[in-house]
């Protein structure tokens, strides 16, 4: 176990109060602002102090109010990436690098394999002042990374970053997460990011506990589609790379079918993780045979939510993996759609955008 | 061999005067920083009274500071005799009461410019070092100091000037004996007083204004040499 957590915690009229347990892998905390994600992550970090509660950081009691403890936050073995980079204007970049660096670890392989994954071998002679946002960013992240710490902070750390940015960012988070196997507790409300990087997610609004469970549950329960946002609703699918195309697709292989997207870089036998958006799937009864859309994949309906508007979201179950659809309830109704119905579910390959493709 | 044709007399009240202001502003600067660091940061009770306190030397004619002076660490005073009974320390009529003086009259100044540099220290930047596993002591010594020490420079150089050009504390605190606590400004006051002493007076008025440039010039070098070892 990686996090328990048990708080309540008042400033003013709000009140944190939750208690959730997650494993080790990337756990992403969810919630609108003001829903209390930062001063979660503070109480954690040990940079303010609950009222009540207890927490643990990889089975050990970091802040117990009963007993009074509270280990200040140096010695929580922990390191945070702040929305805002926090590097100290006084020092180079190596000189930020070196600051958390715990002389007794043997670190001379991680020190290089993060300033290579982070690609920061230029920035090394630099003032943080001369760098860009996300350099400055990249450099945060490894500083944090480079304390060695027993769990990563994220704090969203891409919300100040542009789209461009965000997308190489993520991709390094992807390979720390991989390559490092670092625990991480990552704040954000951006559904796509929690799409490709979180193993695992807990949902909370107005300083409550709504949902924890693994992200592929979770990302795809209709039930939490409030939360989570129309647009961003949706399910990934686990596929393996089979083949690239001259006109530009590459072929995946999934539990129900061939999937085919506009080109991936990785290799051949890679695997995959596709988001498909709720918005983005039509489902047929019959199997479309004269259609443009690529992807048809033969499903079962699960169940037929209704939201408040004309839409309704359909859970489908597609060989191992879920999916979700967003329909017109109009159209639901004409085709008599009904939980355990044999259908098609018809994704168009060009809606599949490559910031929801997690290698 | 009078130095710049100084008299003896004279040469020896400015030596005095630097002496005095600087062991004045170094012995006050950790005391100073400390102070200054409790007003910026830290919530507690009698918080107001300190501040009061500390700024008073400001605000009171210098002559109540001195007098004040002598009336807590003068020899027949308890704090005086206790001071001189158990470590054999004098500071009234002694050129160490100059320091003190000298000292006491430049710490508002002093915390004032510390104190502003401490609140121009963002937080955020000591508890990002917090996460990167320092604990307070060097949190204060790599993030705090290097960050405000512009602010440094500037307290310590305004209390040396402070320091060099007090008179009224000194003068009512550890009097005017040449030689002994005559310090520049007490120099040109007593030979303002005496007949034929105006040439005496002029030449040190010379020499004080070539000290405060030099003063001036040396602080803003070492600020900026600060600044831009701190890469700002």
């Amino acid at each position: 176990m990686t996090l328990f957590l048990d708080l309540n915690h008042s400033v003013g009229d709000f009140n944190l109060a939750l208690k959730f347990q997650v494993p080790n892998g990337v756990s992403a905390l969810f919630g609108r602002s003001g829903a209390g994600k930062t001063t979660l992550v503070n109480a954690v970090a040990g940079l303010i102090t609950p009222q009540k509660g207890r927490i643990e950081i990889a089975g050990r009691a970091v802040f117990d109010a009963g007993r009074g403890l509270n280990i200040p936050p140096h010695q929580r073995g922990i390191g945070y990436v702040f929305q805002d980079p926090r590097l100290f204007p006084h020092m180079s970049v190596q000189r930020n690098l070196n600051y958390g660096r715990r002389p007794a670890c043997s670190f001379e392989i991680d020190a290089n394999l993060i300033v290579d994954i982070l690609g920061l071998e230029k920035l090394l002679d630099r003032r943080p002042d001369t760098l860009s946002g996300g350099e400055k960013q990249r450099v945060a992240i490894a500083r944090a990374l480079l304390s060695n710490p027993d769990l990563l902070l994220l704090d969203e750390p891409l919300a100040a970053l542009d789209r461009a940015r965000k997308l190489e960012i993520l991709s390094y988070l992807e390979r720390l997460r991989d390559e490092l196997r670092l625990p991480m507790l990552y704040v954000s409300h951006s559904v796509p990011e929690l799409a490709r990087l979180a193993t695992d997610i807990v949902v909370m609004d107005a300083g409550k506990l709504v949902a924890c469970g693994p992200a592929s549950d979770l990302l795809s329960d209709p039930s939490l589609v409030p939360q989570l946002g129309l647009a961003a609703a949706g399910a990934s699918v686990l596929a393996r790379l089979t083949a690239q195309s001259e006109d530009g697709l590459s072929t995946l292989n999934t539990s129900a079918g061939q999937l085919f997207l506009p080109r991936i870089e990785a290799p051949l036998g890679s695997r995959v993780r596709v988001r498909i958006l709720a918005q983005d799937v039509m489902i047929s009864v019959q199997k479309p045979e004269q259609i443009s859309a690529l992807n048809i994949l033969p499903c079962h309906i699960i169940s037929l939510r209704p939201g408040d508007g004309p839409g309704m979201i359909v859970e489908l179950n597609s060989g191992n993996d879920r999916l979700l659809a967003r329909i017109t309830a109009r159209s639901a109704q004409r085709l008599r759609l009904q939980p355990d119905l044999a259908c098609y579910a018809i994704v168009k390959t060009l809606s599949i955008r490559p910031a929801e493709v997690a290698i | 061999m009078p130095l710049f044709g100084l008299a003896p007399t004279e040469w020896q009240a400015v030596q005095l005067s630097l002496l005095v202001a600087f062991w004045a502003s170094l012995l006050s600067l950790p005391l100073a920083v400390l102070v200054a660091y409790a007003l910026a940061r830290w919530q507690f009770w009698g918080r107001q009274l300190l501040n009061i306190c500390v700024h008073l030397p400001l605000i009171l004619p210098p002559v109540v500071t001195g007098y004040v002076l002598l009336l807590v660490f003068g020899q027949t005073a308890s704090v005086g005799r206790f001071l001189n009974n158990t470590f054999g320390i004098v500071l009234a009529f002694r050129w160490t009461g100059a320091v003190l003086a000298a000292a006491v009259m430049a710490f508002p100044l002093m915390v004032r410019a510390i104190r502003l540099a401490i609140e121009a220290v963002d937080p955020k930047l000591e508890q990002a070092a917090t996460t990167l596993g320092a604990g307070p002591i060097r949190v204060f010594l790599t993030i705090t100091v290097p960050m405000m020490a512009p602010g440094l420079v500037a307290g310590v150089v305004l209390a040396f000037a402070k320091a060099m050009g007090e008179f009224g504390a000194t003068i009512t605190f550890v009097a005017n004996i040449p030689g002994q606590t005559q310090t520049l400004p007490s120099a040109i006051y007593a030979f303002l007083q005496v007949p034929g002493g105006d040439a005496s007076a002029v030449r040190l008025l010379v020499l004080s204004v070539f000290i405060s440039v030099l003063a001036l010039a040396l602080s803003e070098w070492m600020a900026r040499r600060v600044v831009h070892g701190t890469g700002q």
